[in-house]
């Protein structure tokens, strides 16, 4: 019973990260319509910020006050100068943004590796390995600390998004585009906007994960598709629908790890995806309609 | 009150506005009528900044329309009810409500503005939690016009109000139309509808493959041949 509470634990702990993810990417899935395939990347180079401020002694935690804003730039950068540019062209359907952020997750590897090498770094912290119990069950402390960010973030974007007039105008946009604009919404500064704000997001998720992960330039990917597997789970362009599908993900990878053997990790996570695919297409967006 | 002269739009290589010209005045109902494919709705998206005509002025209280954002259009008082509705499906009616109200004027009076249009529509004060997609035709054109009206129009354009209702919703669209106008709002009604409109509009005009054709009061151009022989079957 105490390794099943643990897993359980371990899971939901993960979950709450892996949310953060998945809501940077079902925004920008949900306003313009395309998965944004860079966005590993973007948390890599996030982590990267958080190691370099970290050799010069700043928290973890403090160093995400740093690399939210930083990404958030650099997601309103790509929007406006790489991916707007793409929609005037005619003849190219935004579907072919796609590559775009190929592209770009690429580069931005290729520039960390030449700066850093692809050697592990490694932050070490007070908290890394520190543990506390609640009964049988230890916590780790930089996971726990990590989950209450997480959800606090997870939190009050989702009332961003329900209770501001820009939140709003981000939703509208979602739901129609040309409605919104005849509302007197302007889409492509909405565009730029949630770019930023999807970037930023997934920053706050690498900073949080940093001290208890190693960092190397090609995590980029694996986390793209874990981003990708948990806006498919929870239904695309779905807020509340990513938080159920990162505590899913991070459930299913921790069961994977206990009862299978850790090697089984991805493979239980996977599984989980195709089955959703296949039982409950849409997602958990489905059931929980927002 | 909105001038509109001489404009030619193009949907990239394909022209589909040649010309066209109207006027609307101050507190009057025009209308637009043609068949499916005039012209019609593009006029309309003219207006409102959707698309930009590469010849010619649309006007408004002396201002020039025509080279400005939706946003600005909006934010001048000239308010679009897009065809077949488009409200938000996933956000409630409030939400949808409030949506109209996002220029800096209309939103320091959004909650006045509401308690107006659930005043006007009293269904919507029902249904006002309700997500927009879930309601019926009629109630979501009602949604829609009293989304345009948070805006706090000057002139309201509706595009095919009308478009897949039942006769007496299409009768009650159209007298809410007619109540918007003796509240002092200009109303510019864009319709299929050619028999009911002519008989309600203060003037209108006809528009044929992208050309204005006629114009005139709705009377005189109910008794004019070719619109009897080409709109109104007789």
């Amino acid at each position: 019973m105490d390794v099943f509470l643990q897993t359980l634990v371990a899971g939901i702990l993960k979950g709450g990260l892996y949310a953060l993810i998945g809501i940077g990417m079902t925004l920008i899935m949900g306003v313009m319509g395309i998965i944004n395939l860079a966005h590993g990347q973007l948390m890599m180079l996030a982590m990267y910020v958080t190691f370099v401020l970290s050799t010069m002694g700043v928290d973890p935690y403090f160093a995400l006050l740093i690399a939210m804003p930083l990404l958030f730039l650099l997601g309103v950068a790509i929007q406006k100068f790489l991916l707007n540019p793409l929609i005037k062209a005619d003849t190219i359907l935004p579907e072919n943004q796609v590559p775009m952020t190929v592209g770009i997750g690429m580069v931005l590897t290729e520039i960390v590796r030449f700066i850093f090498s692809s050697d592990y770094k490694y932050i070490t912290t007070t908290y890394s390995n520190q543990t506390f119990y609640f009964g049988n069950i230890s916590f780790s402390s930089a996971l726990t600390i990590a989950f209450v960010i997480a959800i606090t973030f997870t939190v009050a974007m989702f009332f961003f998004l329900i209770k501001t007039d820009l939140g709003r105008s981000i939703r509208a946009t979602a739901q129609d585009k040309d409605a919104a604009t005849l509302m007197g919404v302007n889409t492509g500064r909405i565009t730029v906007i949630t770019f930023g704000l999807g970037s930023g997001l997934v920053a706050a998720a690498g900073c949080l994960l940093a001290p208890v992960y190693y960092i190397f330039p090609d995590l980029g990917g694996p986390f793209t598709a874990k981003a990708f597997i948990i806006t498919i789970l929870g239904g695309l362009g779905s807020t509340v629908g990513a938080i159920f599908g990162g505590v899913t993900l991070g459930l299913a990878e921790s069961m994977g790890a206990t009862y299978f053997g850790m090697e089984y990790e991805d493979i239980i996570g996977l599984t989980i995806f195709v089955l959703v695919l296949l039982f409950l297409p849409g997602g958990f967006k489905r059931l929980t309609k927002i | 009150m909105l001038k509109v002269s001489g404009i030619d739009v193009f949907y990239g290589d394909l022209q589909v506005l040649w010309d066209v010209s109207f006027e609307v005045r101050e507190k009057e109902i025009l209308v637009l009528v043609g068949a499916n494919g005039a012209g019609k709705s593009t006029t309309l998206k003219t207006i409102s900044g959707l698309l930009t005509p590469r010849k010619g002025t649309i006007e408004f209280d002396g201002v020039r329309l025509d080279q400005l954002s939706p946003d600005r259009v909006i934010g001048r008082g000239v308010v679009h009810v897009p065809e077949a509705r488009r409200l938000f499906p996933e956000m409630s009616v409030e939400e949808n409500l409030i949506m109209g109200s996002l220029s800096p004027e209309a939103k320091k009076k959004r909650y006045e503005t509401m308690d107006w249009v659930y005043e006007l529509f009293p269904r919507m004060k029902e249904r006002r939690k309700q997500a927009a997609g879930t309601m019926s035709g009629g109630e979501q054109q009602m949604c829609a016009i009293g989304r345009g009206l948070m805006a706090l129009p000057k002139i309201m354009m509706f595009d095919e109000p009308s478009l897949g209702l039942s006769p007496i919703l299409v009768q009650e669209v159209f007298e809410i139309a007619k109540r918007i106008n003796r509240e002092g709002v200009t109303v510019m009604l864009v319709e299929q509808n050619v028999r009911q409109t002519l008989a309600m509009c203060d003037r209108a005009y006809v528009l044929e493959n992208g050309r204005v054709v006629l114009e005139g009061t709705g009377k005189n151009l109910m008794d004019d041949p070719h619109v009897k022989e080409a709109y109104l079957g007789i």
